[in-house]
């Protein structure tokens, strides 16, 4: 079971008129694993996946979850995005809930899940708080407590932790890995910063420039907690940068 | 925490002095200025002959034959008709329009076309399509605060962030419950700021609106006392004019505080 396929990207190409953005992209990711894509900058990240969350329709090529062409009104996709997208005129506790509303989740579930997830990130003091009362990390940990409380079938994270410090990051890295594994959801992260992506990933998807193409798809057999400053660590953050140089 | 909230109150007391201060200072000078015929002339009145008037419009019809506050609560009725109008058409007009391209590009020339147009120019039309009455003043009145109803709701909702919107879309959300659930909640504070030009504007429009003979209300008062030579009385109308919209955007800020949630956007 905990090798069946649940995301099959088919031969996805994108253009934006004559401009080809991505080239004939097909992988696929199992239930539950985490997958993070790296890439040189403006190679496309960002629009691969908006293709898997159909803000964009594909040029042509198909995404398929649990062998159905991915819909977000029926499988259930959540997206941390990179901006701030919390509602600013929903409390902390009515943003978690957000997406189990259009789900049509029941009410008691839904307080139910909120609940778990506000326990999850330490959070239950701010319950009430507006998203303008919060820190821009404490916003963003709301952002991914929300993505996680749909229990999604597909978690696409666009650089979430882009705006954050080290050390915030390193705090938030962890948290992320504490939600994947207490909710067994399956992760696309799309990161710029390869010592976070050789962190959480447990497969790399590397692109290669615009238009892009995986250039290569690598496992990371690393054991968890990750050191980052094990010499394995250090020779694999060293190779992938090495794939992603375009210079 | 409790010095902060110390160090507040002493500046919210410094600049309610100050705004005292404003009104003493000025209401001074005009007293000294219009005793001495300095400002225009002998028909400038006083503010102390202003507060006899006030006085005497309490207990007596005169000159227009209307008590004040017949007159306050005649006005209050025509305007806030024509605002309360205004706003239910104008609102989900604006944001319709501003949500759903279709209807944007079927009402927006016309609505274009009717936007530069001064409410007061209608005056004629509307005596000669329904009539003298108050639903005429209402009619002038709801085309001034109609405009900026329509406008800043549509403005706001089309300035929704486009990540907002996706995080809907990506959860299954119709365009329906998008709209409803992140396009309206996200334009509320630009919902208000064009209702409170609407209000301003709906209650300076009345004077003119009142012109429509009128047999009651402030700008009726204005006329009469105009028409009578009795400048305390035209005053007496500006300044009461001038306080009840004072008045109105005080109590709107109050609702605004309460309806916008989590703060200006």
């Amino acid at each position: 079971m905990a090798d069946k396929v649940k995301i099959k990207v088919d031969h996805l190409t994108k253009r934006f008129g004559d401009l080809l953005v991505l080239d004939d992209i097909s992988f696929e990711v199992k239930k539950g694993e985490f997958i993070c894509v790296v890439g040189p900058t403006g190679c496309g990240k960002t629009t691969f996946l908006n293709l898997l969350t159909r803000i964009y329709q594909p040029s042509s090529g198909e995404l398929y979850i649990d062998e159905e062409p991915a819909d977000p009104k029926k499988h259930n996709i959540s997206f941390a995005f990179q901006e701030p997208s919390a509602m600013p005129w929903l409390t902390v506790e009515e943003n978690l809930e957000f997406g189990l509303k259009i789900k049509k989740i029941p009410k008691e579930e839904r307080k139910k899940r909120v609940d778990r997830i506000l326990k999850l990130l330490g959070m239950e003091n701010l319950r009430n708080a507006y998203p303008k009362q919060l820190s821009v990390s404490e916003e963003q940990r709301v952002i991914i407590g929300r993505a996680f409380s749909t229990y999604p079938d597909l978690l696409l994270m666009d650089e979430p932790y882009g705006q954050m410090d080290i050390k915030m990051r390193f705090y938030l890295e962890d948290e992320v890995l504490k939600l994947w594994k207490e909710f067994g959801s399956t992760v696309i992260f799309i990161t710029h910063n390869i010592e976070e992506a050789i962190y959480l990933a447990e497969r790399v998807l590397i692109l290669s420039n615009k238009p892009a193409k995986i250039k290569e798809n690598l496992e990371i057999n690393l054991s968890r907690p990750r050191d980052v400053t094990s010499e394995e660590f250090i020779e694999l953050r060293k190779y992938v940068t090495d794939q992603i140089k375009w210079w | 925490m409790k010095v902060k909230r110390k160090f507040f109150e002493k500046n919210d007391l410094k600049y309610t002095l100050m705004t005292v201060l404003t009104f003493v200072v000025f209401l001074m000078l005009w007293q000294v200025l219009a005793m001495n015929n300095l400002i225009v002339g002998e028909y400038t009145p006083s503010p102390s002959e202003v507060l006899e008037a006030f006085i005497f419009k309490i207990y007596n019809v005169g000159p227009d034959g209307n008590l004040l506050i017949t007159n306050i609560l005649t006005s209050l009725q025509i305007s806030m008709s024509g605002f309360v109008l205004a706003v239910i058409i104008g609102v989900p007009l604006g944001l319709l329009m501003g949500w759903y391209r279709l209807l944007d590009r079927f009402v927006r020339p016309i609505f274009e076309i009717i936007r530069p147009i001064p409410a007061v120019s209608w005056i004629p039309l509307m005596i000669v399509w329904i009539g003298v009455g108050t639903e005429a003043k209402a009619v002038i009145i709801f085309l001034t605060a109609f405009i900026p109803c329509v406008l800043n709701s549509y403005t706001g909702i089309r300035q929704t962030s486009q990540a907002l919107i996706n995080v809907a879309k990506v959860y299954g959300a119709s365009n329906f419950y998008t709209f409803l659930h992140v396009g309206v909640p996200s334009t509320v504070p630009m919902i208000f700021a064009g209702m409170r030009i609407a209000l301003a504007s709906s209650w300076s429009c009345l004077v003119a609106a009142e012109m429509l003979a009128a047999s009651a209300g402030l700008g009726y008062m204005i006329n009469m006392g105009r028409n009578f030579g009795r400048a305390d009385v035209v005053v007496l109308g500006m300044i009461i004019i001038g306080f009840i919209g004072y008045i109105f955007t005080t109590v709107f800020t109050v609702i605004e505080k309460i309806v916008v949630r989590g703060g200006t956007i």
